[in-house]
């Protein structure tokens, strides 16, 4: 059998964890092979040790069969293999163009020849319909777009075995789609891919082959023509997952947050948020659904106070809270699990229990008098990371830093569901998180509406959304363009109101 | 449990710089035709010889404890001090003043010149601060700024009102009750510069580390230094912080002048910018910004400076060596981010092969001659 990648017996060791444990794992030139796992699995250390980032402690690989050595993702380059990060790796005021051409910059007469290389940016973005501007500044483009822009980095490094860490986590469906007729055009062309992914559906449909691991081990390799989701669930989490959620009729109170002709400008020409007006209701899940990029981020911003409105109020219990600060909407019982994990979610450089306590390390029992509780919060800590299957190699004192991507994720979640907000703005809660760990934490997001708690949720995943959500807000340029109840619309309903039609209009 | 690995590894990759640094000290004695092992057995011997000398040594490094220590704290809330100079005049400034002033018994007075010295630093440094929270001036620029206006504000008010009996360019020497130094102290130390200063240093280091370990206002100071949208977004008024950061930051290097000037020195003069302020950010980078790595980085330049003399007089050495020791060590302290970076590779380096394969290279580049 011709592999064109074999990792032998591969072992990674981190302090107080066996990331890979002698992992074996093969692919097959031209195919597109799923790698699957729960959070903190393994998965990403072993493609980074296959693009060079990380040593192994021990095992070998081959490639194209013969040994080698991959010392520095530099090599890995050079032997073409290309990989997108779990958290992309872009310098955020660099253009488009400079960021591809980065540690490789084409020179003339010195000067870096940006020219040729944006061309040629321009040529591979027209060839994958992958529609990159090589002049953009990252800062100003959608997650989406930079995702694309990691994508040409390794076509333009021509890159022949192309990894995928989660690149699906962040994008839209319909996004999702074009990346997956990405995938098919480059197989296509001979290239090989590995790709990582917790949305089995989607190793359903485009993959070929999938290795499951578990605890840094290999559960086995599938064929995805002789597998169902359901088993392959059972394979990685070593039990059966229910699919179906435990949802009760939903028992809605008073209303907790009103937002009344909200507006909000948008970010340099945006959509912003337009005479927006919704309620949320103790003991109910609202949904707001939408295409990326629609005033949702204004949205959350204003409730949360990260961003003033421009118009409008909003009321929590009645009480016009728009020009509180941040802290004291907290403490008025309003928690938010942010879009964007590494920059409004964790501090990285702290340890699992300091970030546990970011936002309340000022009140008991945490502290007194301005000292720090050290042993109070190791107890807290270790609580809340077994209750959220927080995985890593040294507990609460592991800096977030080293946590898996879906473990930071989890720490996150945890520490703001387990403060039992009156209020909970969820981005993306289950952003890049296993099939097990959903399930618990839409059960978790449910019991907080049982309790009388309300929950704004924010998704791209419209499965997400249906299968939650008690009421479903539809926004569209910044407007509001309807409320559904969610017994009685369906993804079709949905979609077309995301694109702004009004109900009914099109049915 | 973690900040113990943490430390250990930082402390490696300090002990790395300055080995590397002496290592280049060596390479240079020995290129300037003389004995490095006498080189440096003369410069140790001339810091810790006696125990004059180790008063010296330690007197030396009081104010770099102190200004290190500023940039430390500033850094944990990722601001980058580089006012550690003006701080140090406006803090030496206020504790001359008073000291020229008030005509009090000693406690009274040295209180009083902590306490001045310490609030001058801190209102200075907050400027700084000010105008990073409100207008976003970055706070290297600032705070370069503020250098050269303690230095002028020095320039002027000096010679005005504290002229000394016989130059226009320094201040009148501050009284007995008004200096640092105390009898039993230099007698101690067999009459030595050393002074309380030291213990107030430690007193500082020890406050220091309490604060940004133990209290809740170490924890927002760094929060807002390793993430401020993080810390904003959890709640924390990062522009407070900000602000906060730089007053401690200031008020350490104030204290760091009062040491120095009322304590090391007896005057002030005019027309310099006192090095300490920036050897601090050395200071710091080689204590990796730990109070206690400060501490201990401080002592060791305190050692260098304090033996380079002697050196000389004994040796051939132009003292400019321990200098050059000095700044290759930071050379090597700033860019231990790379060998930490590559931490793992280094530990895993075959040198046995390496060596082999080095041997084969130039057997190779050998043969290659004789064709
Ligand atoms: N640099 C590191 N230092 C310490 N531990 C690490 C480091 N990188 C990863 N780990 C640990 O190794 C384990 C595997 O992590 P990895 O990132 O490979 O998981 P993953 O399978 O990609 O999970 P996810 O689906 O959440 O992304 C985790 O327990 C993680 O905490
Ligand atoms: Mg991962």
């Amino acid at each position: 059998m011709d592999y064109i990648v074999e990792m032998n017996n591969i072992r990674k060791e981190f302090p107080g964890i066996v990331a890979c444990d002698d992992i074996d794992f093969q692919v097959k030139k031209g195919e597109i092979h799923a790698l699957l796992g729960e959070n903190g699995a393994g998965k990403s250390t072993l493609m980074n040790i296959l693009f060079g980032l990380y040593q192994p402690d021990s095992g070998s690989i081959v490639l194209r069969g013969k040994k080698t050595n991959i010392a520095n993702p530099n090599i890995a380059n050079d032997l073409g293999i290309g990989m997108v990060h779990q958290h992309f790796k872009l310098v955020h005021n660099f253009t488009v163009t400079e960021n591809i051409i980065l540690g490789l910059e084409p020179t003339r007469a010195l000067m870096v020849d940006t020219r040729s290389a944006s061309s040629r940016i321009r040529e591979l973005s027209k060839r994958y319909n992958l529609n990159v501007n090589p002049d953009a500044k990252i800062e100003d483009v959608s997650v989406g777009m930079q995702q694309r822009v990691e994508i040409i980095k390794m076509l333009y490094r021509d890159a022949e075995i192309l990894i995928f860490d989660e690149p699906t986590a962040v994008l839209t469906p319909q996004e999702v789609q074009e990346l997956t007729k990405i995938m098919h055009s480059l197989i296509d062309e001979g290239k090989t891919i590995i790709l990582i992914t917790h949305k089995l559906r989607e190793i359903m449909s485009i993959a070929d082959r999938c290795t499951v691991i578990r605890w840094g081990k290999v559960i086995g390799t599938v064929s995805v023509s002789e597998t169902s989701e359901e088993k392959l669930a059972e394979m990685m989490v070593g039990r059966k997952v229910i699919f179906d959620l435990d949802k009760k009729e939903a028992r809605p109170k008073e209303e907790i947050l009103s937002l009344e002709k909200l507006t909000v400008n948008g970010k340099d020409g945006g959509h912003g948020l337009k005479s927006f007006s919704l309620g949320v209701k103790c003991g109910e899940i609202v949904g707001l659904a939408g295409v990326d990029g629609n005033g949702q981020s204004e949205l959350i911003e204003a409730v949360i106070g990260l961003r003033k409105p421009d118009g409008g109020k909003i009321l929590l219990h009645g009480e016009d809270i728009s020009n509180l600060s941040i802290r004291e909407r907290i403490e008025k019982g309003v928690a938010h699990i942010p879009e964007d994990r590494h920059k409004h979610g964790l501090v990285l450089d702290y340890t699992v229990q300091e970030n546990f306590i970011l936002k309340n390390y000022y009140q008991p029992p945490f502290s007194a008098r301005g000292l720090l509780n050290w042993d109070t919060i190791y107890e807290h800590a270790e609580r809340v990371i077994k209750d959220f299957d927080v995985r890593s190699g040294q507990g609460v004192e592991a800096s977030a830093r080293s946590l898996s991507g879906g473990n930071q994720q989890k720490a996150i979640v945890g520490r703001e569901i387990d403060g039992n907000p009156d209020l909970l703005v969820a981005v993306q809660p289950t952003r890049g998180l296993d099939v097990g760990a959903i399930e618990y934490i839409h059960q978790r997001l449910l019991e907080q509406r049982d309790q009388g708690k309300a929950v704004l949720l924010i998704s791209l995943e419209l499965d997400e959304i249906l299968d939650l959500s008690d009421r479903i807000a539809v926004i569209y340029n910044g407007e509001l363009v309807g409320i559904v109840d969610a017994d009685e619309t369906d993804e079709n309903e949905i979609g077309l109101m995301m694109a702004g039609g009004k109900r009914g209009a099109a049915v | 449990m973690k900040t113990k690995v943490r430390v250990k590894k930082d402390f490696y990759m300090s002990f790395f710089a300055i080995l590397l640094g002496l290592l280049a000290g060596a390479v240079l004695m020995a290129v300037t035709g003389n004995n490095p092992f006498e080189g440096f057995f003369y410069l140790f011997r001339g810091g810790l010889m006696n125990i004059e000398r180790i008063g010296n040594t330690l007197a030396t490094a009081t104010p770099l404890i102190f200004a290190g220590l500023s940039v430390a704290f500033a850094f944990k809330t990722g601001l980058f001090n580089i006012g550690g100079a003006g701080q140090m005049l406006i803090g030496g400034l206020c504790a001359t003043a008073i000291g020229l002033t008030f005509d009090l018994p000693k406690p009274i007075l040295l209180t009083m010149i902590v306490f001045g010295s310490l609030i001058g630093g801190a209102l200075w440094a907050s400027l700084p601060g000010l105008l990073k929270a409100r207008f976003n001036v970055h706070e290297v620029v600032s705070t370069i700024m503020m250098n050269w206006i303690a230095y002028w504000v020095i320039y002027y008010i000096v010679p005005q009102y504290f002229k000394g009996p016989f130059l226009e360019t320094e201040s009148q020497r501050i009284p007995e009750a008004a200096s640092l130094k105390v009898p039993w102290l230099t007698e101690l130390f067999n009459g030595s510069y050393i002074n309380l200063g030291i213990f107030l240093a430690i007193i500082f280091v020890v406050i220091s580390s309490l604060i940004l370990e133990r209290t809740t206002l170490g924890y927002e100071l760094k929060a807002v230094g390793y993430n401020r949208d993080a810390a904003e977004a959890a709640g924390i008024n990062v522009n407070r912080n900000i602000v906060l950061s730089m007053a401690i930051a200031g008020a350490l290097a104030g204290l760091g002048g009062a040491t120095f000037y009322v304590g090391f020195a007896s005057n002030m003069q005019i027309g310099v910018l006192p090095s300490q302020g920036f050897d601090g950010i050395a200071v710091a980078l080689l204590g990796a910004n730990s109070p206690w790595g400060v501490f201990a980085a401080a002592v060791f330049f305190g050692l260098l400076h304090t033996g380079k003399g002697f050196m000389n007089a004994m040796t051939a050495i132009p003292p400019e060596v321990a200098d050059t020791i000095i700044a290759t060590i930071i050379y090597f302290a700033a860019t231990s981010v790379l060998i930490e970076r590559n931490w793992d590779k280094i530990k895993k380096i075959n040198f046995a092969a390496l060596l082999n394969r080095g041997k084969k290279d130039s057997l190779k580049a050998g043969s290659g001659g004789e064709q």
